[in-house]
């Protein structure tokens, strides 16, 4: 059982890493990769909605199945974790001012974001069942913050380099993106 | 056929409006439920803002800069996407006079020492960066306040406002929108804040003695104190070798420019100080030792 759990931790965030080798959420992953400190609120908060967003489209799609309606997945998913990532937001707001400073600001930035709704129809085209998919929803969540985290510290290292004016900026961050993302293929070989 | 049709519209349709209404009410019911109480000027402010969440203002985000200016704890005049629009609409809810259209603080460089009137200690071919100079041995200026010229303030200035002129850096007053980013960019903590008001400044940050000032720059505060005298107001006063003048006394009569032997203090309401005529000046007081 733990076996299988540390597989599916290592598949989640090495092998199969939603940004990295998934390319979902490539645009949080770019934009919010400025600073280590940000980075590192930004993959807590997708760890969050992705563990919740995960549970909760997992019902939904019991309800789908059960009508025959599978294909208003993606329509059906996008409304219900809009609406979630929302309802958490107020909540944070309410619960704790400290949490909401550090993690609540950056809900709004993920509640429509491919990577959450990418994972959530993965759980279920993979036919988890409701506590895999909450494991693989916080195991793909961390695997985003482990890219967003790393990325962070090559982006403010050229930030202090003497870059090509050309490359200035986007070009440059989506070249590195490239070659850290070639960098984790090499796990694709591994087997667990 | 016609009640398989109905179904097939009906299903998919109950099904997404039910999950739609059920949002709608969950949300409705949290807001409620989780209701904070905000001040209402907060939101008044936030809604008067762009939103860009630029951070031009200095704060984290329109959110925080709006809780700041409704707390008192800010000018209503730093939001640069808002401009004038959105800097009258938050003076109004404040209740207080937005002011002239631009903003009332201006930033400067207190170094005039440019490649022609300050010395080198060696010569730096490292990264174009002030940082990256500033660690190798205080950076490459013999003076060790002075204006390494690398720019790292101009890439730092959303405004362009900044370029290197001779060497070091200069500030265009009109372009400059008193965001503060160049103050954080100066590893020599050369930039200051001042009020736009304020038309002399004495350009120089080194407290050295007169002597070591004269071997490094030419146009250093070589504290001679006859600015102290010339001032009528009792508005400069000296911190160690260096004038300084309290803005609180100040009356922008100028005459602390007129004295001044080596053009340390300037007129912001004239051309920068003459290079030529310090340089000169300069010049004729070595010839005289040498003599």
């Amino acid at each position: 059982m733990i076996g299988n759990i540390l597989t599916a931790f290592i598949t989640a965030v090495f092998i199969d890493n939603v940004v990295l080798a998934r390319f979902l959420g490539i645009c949080p992953f770019l934009g919010v990769s400025q600073s280590t400190k940000t980075a590192a609120s930004m993959g807590a908060a997708v760890v969050f909605v992705m563990t919740l967003a995960s549970a909760a489209t997992w019902g939904i799609q019991q309800i789908l199945d059960a009508f025959g309606l599978g294909y208003l997945q993606t329509l059906a998913f996008i409304l219900v974790i809009a609406a979630l990532v929302q309802f958490v937001e107020l909540f944070i707001r309410k619960a704790s001012d400290a949490l909401y400073r550090a993690l609540g600001v950056y809900l709004p930035l993920i509640t429509t974001n491919c990577a959450v709704l990418g994972i959530c129809i993965v759980n279920i085209q993979a036919k988890l069942g409701f506590v895999d998919s909450i494991l693989n929803g916080a195991f793909a969540g961390a695997g985003f913050a482990v890219a967003i985290v790393l990325f962070s510290g090559i982006q403010i290292r050229m930030q202090e380099s003497d870059i090509p004016e050309a490359l200035k900026g986007f070009p440059s961050a989506l070249i590195a993106a490239s070659l850290v993302s070639l960098a984790f293929f090499g796990f694709q070989g591994m087997k667990l | 056929m016609l009640p398989v049709c109905l179904t097939a519209f009906a299903s998919p349709l109950l099904i997404m409006a039910g999950l739609g209404v059920a949002s709608g009410v969950l949300l409705t019911v949290a807001a409620h439920i989780f209701h904070i109480d905000v001040d209402p000027k907060v939101t008044e402010v936030r809604e008067a803002l762009p939103g860009a969440n630029c951070g031009v203002c200095g704060f984290a985000g329109c959110d925080a800069y709006a809780e700041a200016v409704a707390g008192g704890r800010a000018d209503v005049d730093r939001c640069i996407p808002g401009g004038v629009g959105a800097a009258n609409a938050l003076a109004q809810i404040m209740g207080v006079d937005a002011g002239d259209a631009g903003p009332a603080m201006v930033a400067r460089v207190r170094c005039q020492g440019d490649v022609g009137l300050a010395r080198e200690k060696y010569i730096y071919t490292g990264i174009d960066d002030c940082f990256a100079a500033v660690q190798i041995f205080d950076g490459h200026k013999a003076c060790a306040a002075g204006c390494l010229g690398h720019g790292t303030c101009v890439e730092a200035c959303p405004f362009g406002a900044i370029s290197i002129v001779n060497q070091i850096a200069v500030i265009d007053e009109e372009a400059c929108k008193a965001c503060g980013r160049c103050i954080k960019a100066c590893p020599k903590q050369l930039i200051v804040m001042v009020e736009r008001r304020q038309r002399v400044m004495v350009l120089c940050n080194s407290d050295d003695r007169g002597n070591v000032v004269r071997a490094n720059c030419d146009t250093g505060c070589i504290g001679c104190t006859r600015c102290v005298r010339a001032c009528e107001h009792g508005a400069i006063s000296m911190q160690g070798a260096l004038a300084v003048i309290d803005y609180d006394k100040c009356v922008n009569c100028k005459a602390c420019v007129e004295v001044c032997p080596t053009h340390a203090i300037r007129d912001f309401d004239a051309p920068p100080v003459n290079r030529e005529k310090a340089a000169a000046k300069a010049g004729a007081a070595k010839a005289k030792a040498g003599a």
